[in-house]
């Protein structure tokens, strides 16, 4: 078992007055994605700041690749990269003269920084637009050229500041395969997200935050398990046949059955799945009622958030 | 070493914008040009020291104008650089943190140079010349370089403190307009009501546009006010007040970002 990559204790940061981190603790293990899931001002991008050296903390303790944030803030960076909400990157410069500046600031050589251009321009597929002004990139591109300088020296932890916000279904989904790419090679992923069905997709642990500290740690199948059991779902054809529904349902799951005869629906939690299902629908057609729809639903992350801060996402 | 070589680095950066957008050089360049010209032709005759004289009078007056004018570019550049993340990418690599502001303001000097050749250039076209020959005049363009290095701390302060970049196009003019107007760049302080003549006297551009003025051997003044006799040393001076002054400040303010 290798050490943490990433270890936070009892972070606090207060701003004129306002504590945005209040006793903020993480920790993410060697190549695994890690989210922090929370709503605006909840303290993600604080906690970030701070673990990437841009911040100092009032309080506590974090260590990042080995290294302590606060003592030895020159070696974090030595080992650890940055995508922030913005594409930062130069606008001025070509997608090519950016790579090489931060290779250069990265204090490789001058060949060396071209040569780590040029394949970093090939990954990302921006070789054909690599010598246009980065201005005149779409939000994909700028964000794509932003994650390859981040990638320059091959950083052991890499942090992204909701590295997908305003970007179309495509261009995420190129983020979100560049991201499970870096994590088979071994990088260790800090990333923030308002989006849960983001999270949900990346993340091998999700840590949900709330009012500048972690409120629950958890797979994404932990922190849906955490919100309570499978529910069963059956809409009836005819709204008159609801109660019958409910008595056929309440003897199959032993539970009591939710009706809503707006919907014409029935909700009932199931322990197991498929069990609950085949039983169902064989007492249903039984008792001669007619189903338009029925399945077994997991409570989403939304569920899982709205519960766990008592507010929804974002 | 590598604090030397990052700022190196981001001097060649800065510059690379210049090569980039060559059409911000043809509009900063229109400014001082059109100075030259209307002041120079237009208005030239109805001023105390008229006609031919009078552009020999203007155009120091004009490359310390250009240098103010500077200013705006610098802030501008900083600002954007904060606003769109740029900072914190630096401030997270291993990169030296005073790389942002040694290669701004190397390439802010690279780039007032590229600029006095212009308007040197411009000024003999017009007739303008050099007097005392090349020493005094190499002194003379040391203390316009001088005040530009001043000007750069100040435009990298203020673009640390605004945060927006369009903001900050906006302020610089109405800030730099009354330093050029109330100074002795195109009229004699003596000719304004007693208080303004005493801020025009007392202005920072007033004293470099004075000693360069002597050291081209060009037609001044002639005032026996105290900062006019001792332009020399006020041109020397003031620079280095600024500098004393806004330098700290802007560094302060760099580091306060990681508040």
């Amino acid at each position: 078992m290798t050490s943490p990559a990433i270890v936070a204790d009892g972070l606090r940061k207060t701003y004129r007055g306002k504590a945005a981190l209040d006793g903020f603790g993480l920790t993410v293990a060697t190549g695994t994605v890690c989210g922090l899931l929370g709503p605006n001002g909840a303290g993600k991008t604080t906690a970030v700041r701070i673990l990437a050296t841009l911040l100092d903390f009032d309080a506590g303790r974090a260590e990042v690749a080995g290294a302590d944030v606060a003592r030895e803030p020159g070696l974090v960076r030595e080992r650890i990269a940055l995508t922030g909400q913005y594409a930062a990157v130069d606008g001025s410069l070509t997608g090519r003269q950016n790579l090489v500046l931060f290779g250069r600031l990265h204090h490789l050589g001058r060949r060396a920084a071209r040569a780590r251009a040029d394949e970093l321009l090939d990954q990302f597929t921006l070789t054909e637009a690599a010598d246009r002004s980065a201005s005149e990139y779409s939000g994909g591109m700028q964000r794509r050229l932003d994650l390859a300088a981040s990638l320059i020296r091959a950083p052991r932890v890499l942090f992204l500041d909701e590295p997908t916000t305003g970007l179309d279904p495509r261009s995420r989904n190129q983020v979100w395969d560049t991201v499970r790419k870096l994590v088979a090679d071994g990088t260790t992923v800090l990333m923030t997200t308002q989006y849960l069905d983001e999270a949900d997709q990346l993340a091998d642990r999700i840590s949900v935050v709330d009012t500048g500290r972690v409120v629950a740690e958890g797979t994404p199948d932990e922190l849906k398990a955490t919100i309570g059991a499978d529910r069963l779902e059956v809409v009836v054809r005819d709204a008159g046949r609801l109660a019958d529904a409910a008595a056929v349902l309440t003897r199959v799951v032993g539970a009591e059955v939710g009706t809503d005869p707006d919907t014409r629906q029935l909700r009932a939690p199931v322990t197991d799945r498929v069990t609950a299902l085949i039983e169902a629908a064989r007492a249903l057609r039984g008792a001669g009622i007619a189903v338009d729809d029925l399945g077994v639903r997991r409570p989403t992350l939304d569920e899982a958030f709205l519960q766990l801060t008592g507010h929804g996402a974002a | 070493m590598t604090t030397l070589a990052d700022g190196w680095v981001m001097t060649g950066r800065y510059l690379r914008h210049v090569i980039r957008e060559p059409e911000q050089i043809v509009i900063y360049f229109s400014l001082p040009v059109m100075f030259v010209l209307v002041f120079g032709y237009v208005f030239g005759s109805g001023m105390a020291v008229g006609g031919d004289s009078y552009r020999e009078f203007l155009l120091p007056g004009v490359f310390v104008m250009t240098q103010l004018y500077g200013l705006g570019a610098t802030a501008t550049a900083i600002s954007l650089d904060i606003s769109r993340g740029v900072v914190d990418r630096f401030r997270s690599m291993p990169t030296a943190r005073s790389a942002l502001m040694v290669g701004r303001s190397t390439a802010d000097l690279t780039r007032a140079l590229l600029e006095m050749a212009v308007l040197i250039v411009c000024g003999l076209l017009v007739g303008w010349q050099a007097h005392r020959g090349f020493g005094p005049a190499l002194a003379a363009i040391g203390l316009i370089l001088l005040l530009r290095l001043a000007l750069t701390w100040v435009g990298m302060f203020l673009g640390s403190v605004v945060k927006n970049p369009d903001t900050v196009s906006v302020i610089v003019f109405p800030l730099a307009f009354p330093l050029t107007a109330l100074s002795n760049v195109f009229v004699a302080p003596e000719q304004m009501p007693a208080w303004l003549g005493a801020i025009s006297q007392w202005n920072p551009i007033s004293a470099t546009v004075a000693a360069a003025r002597e050291l081209f051997g060009n037609p001044g003044l002639g005032s026996d006010a105290w900062p006019a006799e001792h332009a020399m040393l006020l041109a020397v001076a003031w620079p280095l007040l600024l500098i004393a002054v806004f330098a700290p400040l802007a560094i302060r303010r760099y580091r306060r970002m990681s508040r």
